[in-house]
C-alpha cells in the first residue's frame, strides 16, 4: 500500500461527500416534480411523451398500480430487447455481419439488462452489433436505472406521506429522472470520454499492421455514449468483453476516476434526498455514515491483500503486488478501489479481473454483493435495500427497549417487518440454493475454469452477482450454456422483482399510516449508536448467512495460497 | 389488479417505442455526430500512422512486442495475444497450477537474458484486457541492458529514452506510473534500426 493509493481513496470519498448535497437537492426537485432549469430544453419532450402514451403525470397511483405499471413496462422492454437480439442478423448497423443471438443467450441478456444486472454471458466484440449495443442495451442502461430511482422515490413517499393512499406516478418518475438527470449528465460525460480517447463511431473494425509487422484488428463503435450511462446508471455491461479494463472503454487514470465517481454519485445523493423527504437531512447522513464505514472496511482489506500479492509468485522471484488481471495504467490501488465500488454499488463494471485477485482480495467484492449491495448500492436499489435493513434495525432496537419501533415518524409494525424479511430472504435462498444445485449437477460443474476451492468461488460468485443484480463475474466460469444462461436469468429476475414488490408494499403500507411524533421513548435514528446498529444488522443478517459458503470458497483458497497448495 | 394491467398496456408499449427512439437511436447518433466533428481522432480510435499513412496502431491500445530487440509487452490472454477482437484476462485464480506454470516459464525466459534481478510483476502477468498498452517503469528499465546490447546502442542512451517516456500519475495520485510501449519502441526505432 502506498501514500499515493490512500490519497486516491481519500480524494475520491471527499469529492463524493462534497457532491452529496447538490446532487441530493437536484434529485429532491425531481422527487417533488418541481421545475428545473432543464425543463426549458426537455420539457416539450416530456409533455410529448405523456401525450402520445396517454399518461396523466399528475395522476397518483396506489402501490399496487405503481408496481403493476412498473412490471408491465419492464416486461415490454425485455421483450423488445429479446427481439432486437434475435433479429440482429437482419437488422442494420452491423458492420461485422454478426449472427443473431441464440435463444438462451438472448433470454439471459434481455433479463440481465432489464434488471440492471448487466451480467454478460457473451463477449461484446464478437457478439453484439453496433445497433444491438445502442438500441438493445443502452436503452436499458437508462431505464433500469431510472426505474431504480423511481422505486426509491416511491419508498421515500411512503415514509414522508401521512394517511395517504398513493405513492406517486411511476411514469412521471421514470421520465423525469431520465430526461432531467441521466440524459443531460451522460451527454457531458460522453463528450469527456470521447475527448479522452473512447471511440464514438458507427464504423466497425480497423486493421492495423503493428510495429512488428503483425496484423491486428481493432474494433470501434459507439462506445462512449454507452460507457457514460453504463457507469452512471450502475449498469456495468461493457461494450467489450474486458469491460472498463479495455483501453477503448477506459483509456487513462482520469477516465477511470470519473467512472468510479459516476458509479457512486447518484447513490450518495439519494441518501440526502431521503433525509430531505422525511424532513430531517441528518437521517440521510446517518445512513450514508453506516454505508461509508462498510465501504472503507472493504476497500482496506482488498487494497491490502492485492498490494501484498500472491506468496506463490513471490517464491518464484516475482516481487510485489498482484498484477495478474490488472492494467498497468491504473495500478493496484485504483484496481482494488474500483472492484469494491463496483460491487458495493450494483454496477458490475470491472477494470481488473476479480477472478485473478488474491483469495481474500476477491472475497470482498463477493461479500459486498452478498450484503445485498446496500453499501451505497445501485442507483435507487441501494437506498431502498438499505431502508429494508433500517426497518429491521429499528425492529431489533424496539425489541431491546420494549417499545413499538418507529422510524422517521412512522410506526414499524408486523406487516412491514414481515415484508422486509421476505425481501431480504430472497438473497440467501436463491444464491445458496442455486449454487448448491450447480455444485452437484454435471451441467453446473462443467462451468468453472479454475480447480479446487477457487472453482467453487466462481459458481458462488456468479449466482451472487446475478441475484444481487451486479453483473460482475469471476469470469473464468463458462456461462454461455443453456444451463447457466437459464439459471442465471431466473436468478436475476427473482433478485430484482421479488425484492421490489414487497418493498413497494411496504411503501404503500407506510404511506397509509399517521405521523408518529418523536418522543422520549423513541430510539434515536441519527446518532452514532444508530449508525453502529445499522452496520451490525447489515453484517449479521446480510453477512453471517453466507459465512459457510465463504469458508468453502475464498477462505479455503486463501489458506491454500498461503501454504503454496496449487490446484 | 385487472384494471391496473389494462391501464398499463398503452403507456408501456408507447413509452418503450419513444424511449427506444430517444435513448437507443437519437442519443448515440447525436453523440457520434458531435464527437466526429469535435474530436475526430479520438472518436475514431486514436490511430497512429507511419510516414506513408499506413495505420500502425492506436495510442491507447497495446500490441504484441515479442522480439528481444524491442521492449517487450506483457503476456496477453486476448485470443492468441493482443487480439483486438477478443479482449480478456486469463481469469486464473491465485492457486491455479496453470498460472504458476506459466509464470515460471516466463520468469525463466526473462532470467536467461537478464539474470540476477528481481522480475517486475507486470512482465510475467497478463493484464485484465489483454490489450494493455503500457508496462511499468521498472519493467522498462529491467529491459534496458538487453535492448541496448542487441541493438548496439549505449545503455545510457536507452536508459534516458525510457526515462523520457515514463508517464507519472496524473495530479500526483491518479493511476500508476507507466510507459507506453508503442511510443517507446517507435522512438527506439528512430535512434537505431533493429
Amino acid at each position: 500500500m502506498t501514500i499515493t493509493g490512500w490519497t486516491l481513496i481519500a480524494v475520491f470519498v471527499a469529492i463524493l461527500l462534497l457532491l452529496t448535497k447538490p446532487v441530493g437537492m437536484w434529485l429532491f426537485a425531481l422527487y417533488e416534480g418541481r421545475r428545473t432549469p432543464l425543463h426549458t430544453i426537455f420539457g416539450p419532450v416530456e409533455r410529448g411523451f405523456y401525450k402520445l402514451s396517454g399518461i396523466d403525470p399528475a395522476e397518483e397511483q396506489s402501490w399496487r398500480r405503481y408496481a403493476v405499471h412498473m412490471l408491465i413496462f419492464n416486461a415490454a422492454l425485455m421483450v423488445f430487447t429479446y427481439a432486437v437480439l434475435r433479429l440482429q442478423a437482419i437488422l442494420p448497423v452491423n458492420p461485422q455481419g454478426l449472427a443473431a443471438l441464440g435463444d438462451h443467450l438472448a433470454f439471459n441478456t434481455a433479463i440481465s439488462f432489464t434488471t440492471n444486472t448487466n451480467w454478460q454471458s457473451y463477449g461484446g466484440e464478437s457478439t453484439m452489433s453496433n445497433l444491438s449495443q445502442m438500441l438493445g442495451l443502452t436503452i436499458h442502461n437508462f431505464l433500469s436505472a431510472a426505474t431504480g430511482i423511481a422505486l426509491a422515490f416511491a419508498l421515500f413517499r411512503g415514509f414522508a406521506r401521512r394517511s395517504a393512499k398513493t405513492i406517486g406516478n411511476f411514469w412521471a418518475d421514470v421520465t423525469r429522472v431520465t430526461l432531467y438527470l441521466l440524459l443531460p449528465l451522460c451527454i457531458i460525460i460522453t463528450l469527456f470520454y470521447i475527448a479522452s480517447g473512447v471511440p464514438q463511431t458507427l464504423a466497425g473494425v480497423v486493421d492495423v499492421s503493428t510495429l512488428e509487422g503483425v496484423k491486428q484488428s481493432l474494433l470501434l463503435g459507439p462506445v462512449a455514449s454507452q460507457e457514460a450511462i453504463k457507469m452512471l446508471g450502475t449498469n456495468g455491461g461493457g461494450f467489450f468483453n474486458a469491460n472498463s479494463a479495455h483501453p477503448f472503454e477506459n483509456p487513462n487514470a482520469l477516465t477511470n476516476f470519473v467512472q468510479m465517481l459516476s458509479i457512486f454519485v447518484i447513490g450518495f445523493g439519494l441518501t440526502w434526498t431521503f433525509g430531505k423527504a422525511v424532513g430531517n437531512t441528518r437521517q440521510g447522513w446517518a445512513i450514508l455514515s453506516a454505508m461509508l464505514i462498510l465501504f472503507l472496511a472493504g476497500v482496506t482489506i482488498t487494497y491490502w491483500q492485492e498490494a501484498a500479492g500472491n506468496p506463490v509468485l513471490h517464491g518464484l522471484g516475482v516481487a510485489g503486488g498482484n498484477m495478474e488481471g490488472k492494467e498497468v495504467r491504473f495500478g493496484i490501488a485504483a484496481s482494488a478501489l474500483f472492484s469494491v465500488i463496483t460491487t458495493a454499488a450494483s454496477c458490475g463494471a470491472v477494470n481488473a479481473m476479480h477472478d485473478s485477485f488474491t483469495a481474500l482480495g476477491g472475497m470482498i467484492p463477493l461479500f459486498n454483493m452478498q450484503l445485498g449491495e446496500v453499501v451505497i448500492g445501485g442507483v435507487g436499489a441501494g437506498i431502498y435495500g438499505f431502508l429494508l435493513f433500517a426497518i429491521l434495525a429499528v425492529f431489533v432496537a424496539g425489541l431491546m427497549v420494549g417499545r413499538t419501533p418507529e422510524y422517521v415518524g412512522k410506526k414499524i409494525e408486523a406487516r412491514e417487518v414481515k415484508l422486509a424479511v421476505l425481501a431480504i430472504a430472497v438473497l440467501p435462498l436463491i444464491i445458496l440454493g442455486f449454487t448448491a444445485l450447480s455444485s452437484v449437477l454435471e451441467q453446473g460443474l462443467a462451468g468453472p475454469l479454475n480447480k479446487g476451492p477457487h472453482g467453487f468461488s466462481e459458481i458462488l460468485y456468479a449466482f451472487t452477482s446475478a441475484v444481487a443484480n451486479n453483473g460482475s463475474a469471476f469470469a473464468g466460469l463458462t456461462a454461455n450454456t443453456p444451463y447457466y444462461n437459464g439459471m442465471l436469468g431466473v436468478a436475476m429476475w427473482i433478485g430484482r422483482f421479488f425484492i421490489i414488490v414487497p418493498m413497494l408494499a411496504i411503501a404503500g403500507s407506510l404511506a397509509a399510516k399517521k405521523h408518529t411524533p418523536e418522543s422520549a421513548g423513541s430510539f434515536p435514528t441519527t446518532g452514532g449508536l444508530w449508525v453502529g446498529l445499522l452496520v451490525g444488522i447489515v453484517l449479521v443478517l446480510g453477512g453471517l448467512t453466507f459465512l459457510p459458503s465463504l469458508a468453502l470458497g475464498p477462505i479455503a483458497d486463501h489458506l491454500a495460497m498461503v501454504k503454496g497448495q496449487l490446484f | 389488479m385487472g384494471n391496473d394491467i389494462s391501464t398499463s398496456l398503452r403507456p408501456a408499449i408507447v413509452m418503450t417505442i419513444l424511449f427506444a427512439l430517444l435513448l437507443g437511436i437519437l442519443y448515440p447518433l447525436a453523440m457520434t455526430g458531435i464527437g466526429q466533428a469535435i474530436f475526430p481522432s479520438q472518436a475514431n480510435g486514436s490511430l497512429v500512422r507511419d510516414g506513408k499513412g499506413a495505420v500502425i496502431g492506436s495510442t491507447v491500445i497495446g500490441q504484441a512486442f515479442t522480439s528481444e530487440h524491442y521492449f517487450q509487452s506483457r503476456p496477453s490472454a486476448a485470443g492468441k495475444g493482443y487480439d483486438g477482437l477478443s479482449s480478456s484476462g486469463s481469469n486464473l485464480g491465485p492457486t491455479s497450477q496453470v498460472l504458476i506454470d506459466r509464470v515460471k516459464g516466463d520468469v525463466a525466459k526473462l532470467q536467461a537474458t537478464t539474470p540476477d534481478r528481481p522480475v517486475p510483476p507486470d512482465l510475467v502477468t497478463t493484464s485484465a484486457s489483454g490489450l494493455d498498452p503500457d508496462i511499468s517503469p521498472e519493467a522498462a528499465f529491467y529491459q534496458v541492458d538487453r535492448v541496448a546490447r542487441l541493438r548496439g546502442i549505449p545503455a545510457a542512451r536507452v536508459q534516458a529514452l525510457v526515462a523520457a517516456h515514463v508517464e507519472r500519475p496524473m495530479l500526483g495520485f491518479l493511476g500508476a506510473p507507466h510507459v507506453n510501449l508503442l511510443a517507446l519502441n517507435r522512438a527506439l526505432d528512430k535512434i537505431g534500426a533493429p
